[in-house]
């Protein structure tokens, strides 16, 4: 077995309010997995994500992305390897056009002009919006923004895609792009979402988080057939699921 | 679409206006950032009387906007968003300053209305040279040029935080009125209500406020702007600002309308 990419290791942490958002959270996931994080609203799932980014700092555990711990002191290094896809695409997107907004990351990284403008282009062209690069971000669809939005990730080239509920809002054929795209990526990813028809088609390995815990941790067969934890978390098996 | 969000949508052309590659585009944003700057300075330190004096120095943003394509109607349009401002400002010049000034025919026009008058004409200028090169440049640019004259960084990116989180809170305002709207038909809400929506407003913009910072951070932003546009001063940049500067030299130290003015009427006896 390769070795983990992405490690959780007794994760806790609480907003200021004091309302608990991980409790214990331990998981390994392998470079190259492709895991769903699912559960109820309020389960913790976007917190989980959000430490493993070091946009949170756990009040007790750790995460390691590889060798690296992932700690105030080391987020800058963090955000090179992990790419970070937010659900509200809206939030990710400022610039003036579609081509700034995705050069945002690799200028940030101090690369050179003629790299950046390369990799801008690469990471369009991969989501298919390469058409798009003159556009300003808030005049386009929802379905083009998600995919803008993974394009300025995608050009930090970073080697693990966290993505937050990645087809919400989208129309089914949007939707249906996305899966492909995630299906092409060979990036190791978490993904949390509520669409378990996404969990069917682009993840092998399902993490279930209930009050900030990980409630069971298989492959997607296994989770979805086990009617029990489903209720206990508030899913139901996906459409798309037959025993 | 409410009123509130069109106007959002119109401010934010100046954005795309800015990203297009014209002529004005082209210059330096430095070199923008000093003329402007010296043509603030020129305008403002005029007599307070001055109005015919200050007619030369609309060349610069007229020249701004054509140089830059920015559509006259959308300037003219934020202008008029803003004239309330100046009309307060000079509102009580024509009431408490009653001495006569200038006659024209038998009507005299007292120095009140004259120093209102000139601050309408000093407000037009201004703001339309502010707008013109913000909507030619990018505020995006703009505060990158204005770390690189020396600003300090806390000040260009609360600056650029300003624009940014002015369109968040203002599509929040813009969604929840409408949801209130719905829910409470044409009467005007109470007072109570107003300060409910307000705290809401506020707690909602921070959290989203919070939300585009963690974006921003997850993309390696730390406090510094970088810009794909490669800034390099050249000759061109060099001549914009010598040519304004002297222009509005000239105009400052010489009344050119008066000049022509006199010239025009040499030969009459």
């Amino acid at each position: 077995m390769s070795h983990p990419l992405v490690e959780a290791r007794g994760l806790r942490f609480a907003y200021p309010d004091g309302t608990p958002a991980l409790d214990g959270v331990s998981f390994r996931v392998h470079a190259g997995e492709s895991v769903a994080v699912v559960g109820a609203n309020g389960a913790g799932k976007s917190t989980l994500l959000l430490a493993l980014n070091g946009l949170v700092t756990p009040s007790a555990g750790e995460a390691r992305i590889g060798e690296v711990p992932v700690t105030p002191a080391t987020r800058a290094q963090i955000h090179r390897t992990v790419g970070y896809v937010f659900q509200d695409a809206d939030d990710q997107l400022f610039m003036a056009t579609v081509r700034e907004d995705v050069a945002f990351g690799p200028l940030n990284l101090g690369l050179a002009a003629a790299e950046v403008e390369a990799r801008v282009q690469a990471a369009l062209e991969t989501v298919g919006a390469a058409h798009l690069a003159g556009r300003a971000p808030y005049r386009l669809s929802g379905g083009e923004k998600r995919a803008v939005a993974i394009a300025g990730v995608l050009a930090m080239q970073p080697s693990v895609l966290l993505l937050d509920e990645p087809s919400a809002g989208l129309d089914p054929a949007s939707r249906r792009r996305l899966i492909t795209l995630l299906n092409s990526f060979s990036h190791t990813k978490l993904v949390a979402t509520h669409d378990l028809d996404l969990v069917l088609d682009t993840c092998s390995r399902v993490l279930v988080m209930r009050d900030g815990r990980i409630e069971a941790d298989g492959t997607a067969a296994a989770v979805f057939s086990d009617a029990a934890l489903l209720a206990r978390c508030h899913l139901e098996p996906p459409l798309g699921w037959r025993q | 679409m409410s009123r509130v969000e069109a106007a959002l949508r119109d401010l934010r052309l100046a954005d795309t206006l800015a990203a297009r590659d014209t002529p004005l585009a082209r210059i330096d944003a430095r070199a923008k950032v000093v003329v402007t700057l010296a043509f603030l300075v020129a305008v403002v330190s005029f007599d307070r009387h001055a109005v015919a004096a200050l007619l030369p120095f609309a060349l610069y943003p007229a020249v701004l906007a054509v140089r830059g394509d920015v559509p006259a109607r959308w300037l003219g349009r934020k202008l008029l968003i803003a004239a309330p401002f100046a009309v307060a400002v000079g509102l009580f010049n024509p009431l408490l300053d009653r001495a006569p000034m200038l006659a024209i025919g038998d009507a005299t026009l007292s120095a009140g209305w004259v120093s209102f008058a000139s601050i309408l004409v000093r407000f037009a200028l201004t703001v339309a040279a502010a707008l013109a090169v913000v909507a030619g440049t990018g505020m995006h640019t703009l505060c990158a040029a204005l770390g690189r004259l020396g600003a300090p960084r806390i000040f260009t990116a609360q600056l650029l935080f300003l624009y940014r989180y002015a369109f968040v809170l203002g599509g929040e305002a813009s969604r929840m009125g409408t949801a209130r709207m719905l829910r409470g038909g044409a009467r005007a809400p109470s007072l109570a209500v107003y300060g409910a929506l307000a705290g809401h407003l506020l707690l909602r913009a921070f959290e989203r406020a919070e939300r585009i910072h963690r974006a921003m951070v997850a993309r390696g932003f730390d406090g510094e702007f970088r810009s794909l546009r490669a800034a390099r001063w050249t000759g061109a940049d060099t001549a914009f600002v010598a040519g304004w500067c002297g222009y509005f030299a000239a105009a400052r130290a010489v009344d050119i309308p008066q000049g022509l003015g006199r010239l025009l009427t040499a030969g009459i006896p």
